[in-house]
């Protein structure tokens, strides 16, 4: 901690270079961390199960990659269940950023009445636990005739108490009233306002609600995991999870292989808006 | 269209025309509850509905599929003398506490070195958070390997320092340091950044004025950026507390081939059977929707309990 304050500090050079060293060991270590189960998912999907199972533990990367790709497609529907989350994740983004956006845009720029106690309930929406309403959640899903099928999935998720939230703060910074109050002497009626004066002005913001959302609805678990009651019918989670119950105690290569494969395009997705994800998450955390 | 109301619109006038304002409001305004409508029709439908008929569902006996049964509230009457249920809360809790308290502190650690380290900022923060966009399912297959007891990374590494090997999936404080371990490592990287956030917004005049009054480092740390801090660290803990509370996918998925009578029972002995877990146990294997619904709203209030309690205990620290 010494270190920190001493960058602050015009006069204290002596033994900054060292320190300097120093930090970054540390700092390197907790990358090395970060990044080693990504590393060790590597190996394991690189081995036969028998090498995997054997002592000492294997450092290095096998060549027995695509005989556990061959055996994981032959077991789950990989392409199929990828497919699925693909078509969720990317259905939920769609309408979490159109209709956010849109609910935001009124928050931020309009004032009508109830406008306060509408808001206050969203916030406390915010709070209310997810299994508080899985049970009723399942009844009312399966007197739709929902239940195993991804509309169960999609149709709860497509709006959002922190999607508002988060873009009503960003639109009330980014859109300026000027802007608002030409384009309604120049006669554009409320759509024409959201779609060609507030969208283009909040790209940034949608692009991290965009990626927050997806990668969150590619990741989900527990609710997939009860209302896709049809095990070939699945998402990507829920068909590792029941590939790592019935042959995870048998074929952990393959198991690990289909866990690296799932990790591969969230991976993309994060590599592509790391930058934007990283700053605006602070920015709302601080704010 | 007047899109823009009237704010100057005196309040006098609302009560001059009390019969035709309403409905001119309405009309008024209608195009703006269409816009916000979306979320709150869906919230209805999944979220209020849900929630007021999961208490109904809990005070009543009810297998999902059959007829209701009146239970009064002896459902809840049970669960306040239902020793799993009390053991579910304790491994919650134990599991949270166990990742949360290093998390916090290895998050604290990281984001003040990042806050001074100049160079390679950008990598370290991409690194960082690298964990966090992972799904937990498949951390969590990965956790399972690292933990194994037969060919287990950790085992071996304990066998070659020539210590004892440990039953990791096997054992009550095993499985709570796996899951723990597996939280801390998912959750460090985030809550750096968040920290890392705040710590930006504190002017160096401070400690240029800290170091004037001749403050050593960790006084600084102490008396300067810690108080500070305050309001990030409360946003870091609520969050870590209420998510933590909540957890569910880590211990399923990481002892869903060590348990033999169900996936949500939480391995050998139960030792990871968190509050959540046994809801789903309850609910969905055992078909126990009534009993499920008291436990969701037990869940609830624990959880309202804890946040209430880390609210005030950072709250006071700051009034010293």
């Amino acid at each position: 901690m010494a270190s920190i304050h001493s960058t602050r500090r015009p006069k204290a050079i002596r033994g900054t270079r060292s320190r300097g060293i120093a930090l970054h060991a540390v700092l390197v270590i907790g990358l090395l961390l970060s990044a080693f189960p990504f590393y060790w998912a590597v190996i394991m999907s690189t081995h036969t199960s028998s090498e995997i199972f054997s002592y000492p533990p294997k450092l290095l990367p096998g060549p027995h990659f695509l005989e556990n790709v061959r055996h994981l497609f032959d077991n789950i529907d990989f392409f199929g269940s990828m497919f699925n989350s693909l078509l969720v994740a990317g259905s939920v983004t769609v309408l979490v950023l159109f209709f956010d956006s849109l609910a935001a845009f009124v928050f931020a720029k309009f004032e009508f009445p109830g406008r306060r106690v509408l808001f206050a309930t969203l916030m406390v929406i915010f709070m209310v636990p997810a299994q508080l309403a899985a049970i009723p959640q399942f009844v009312i899903m399966a007197k739709l005739g929902w239940i195993g099928t991804m509309t169960s999935l999609i149709v709860p998720a497509a709006a959002n108490a922190f999607g508002i939230f988060w873009m009503r703060q960003y639109m009330k910074g980014a859109i300026h009233d000027e802007l608002l109050d030409a384009s309604r002497i120049d006669g554009a009626n409320f759509l024409r306002q959201y779609w060609h004066v507030a969208l283009p002005v909040v790209r940034p913001g949608l692009a991290f609600l965009g990626i927050f959302t997806f990668m969150g609805q590619w990741n989900d678990y527990a609710w997939p995991l009860i209302a896709l009651t049809n095990p070939d019918n699945v998402t990507l989670q829920v068909a590792l999870s029941q590939l790592n119950g019935t042959h995870g105690t048998t074929d952990y290569g393959m198991v690990m292989t289909g866990a690296l494969l799932a990790l591969v395009p969230l991976l993309i997705v994060f590599a592509i808006g790391a930058r934007q994800i990283i700053a605006d998450l602070g920015k709302g955390a601080i704010r | 269209m007047a899109t823009v109301p009237a704010l100057d619109r005196p309040p006098a006038a609302v009560a001059d025309t009390p019969v035709t304002q309403p409905r001119k409001g309405f009309r008024k305004y209608w195009h703006l509850y269409a816009a916000i409508s979306p979320f709150y029709l869906l919230f209805l439908a999944f979220g209020l509905v849900p929630v007021g008929f999961s208490l109904y569902v809990s005070l009543h006996r009810w297998d999902g599929l059959g007829s209701m049964e009146w239970a009064g509230l002896s459902q809840y009457q049970y669960l306040l003398g239902d020793s799993d249920f009390w053991s579910s809360v304790g491994n919650t809790v134990l599991i949270w506490a166990l990742a949360t308290f290093p998390m916090i502190f290895l998050a604290m650690v990281t984001a003040v070195m990042l806050n001074s380290a100049v160079r390679f900022k950008n990598v370290y923060r991409f690194a960082y958070f690298l964990p966090n966009v992972t799904s937990v399912v498949a951390i969590a297959i990965v956790f399972g390997s690292v933990f194994s007891t037969n060919f287990g990374l950790v085992n071996a590494l304990l066998q070659a320092l020539g210590l004892d090997q440990v039953a990791w999936l096997n054992t009550p404080w095993g499985i709570k340091i796996a899951i723990a371990t597996l939280m801390t490592w998912q959750w460090t990287g985030y809550n750096a950044i968040i920290f890392l956030a705040g710590l930006q917004t504190i002017p160096g005049e401070l400690y240029e004025a800290a170091r004037m009054d001749g403050a050593g480092p960790a006084q600084t740390f102490f008396r300067v950026t810690l108080p500070l801090m305050r309001p990030v660290l409360l946003f870091v803990l609520v969050i870590s507390t209420v998510t933590g509370l909540q957890s569910f996918s880590e211990p399923q998925v990481l002892l869903q081939n060590t348990a033999n009578e169900s996936t949500f029972s939480g391995g050998p002995g139960h030792a990871g059977r968190t509050m959540v877990l046994y809801f789903f146990q309850q609910t969905f294997d055992n078909n126990d929707f009534g009993y499920g619904a008291a436990v969701a709203w037990g869940i609830f209030l624990v959880v309202i309990l804890f946040s209430i309690i880390n609210w005030r205990l950072v709250q006071r620290r700051g009034e010293d």
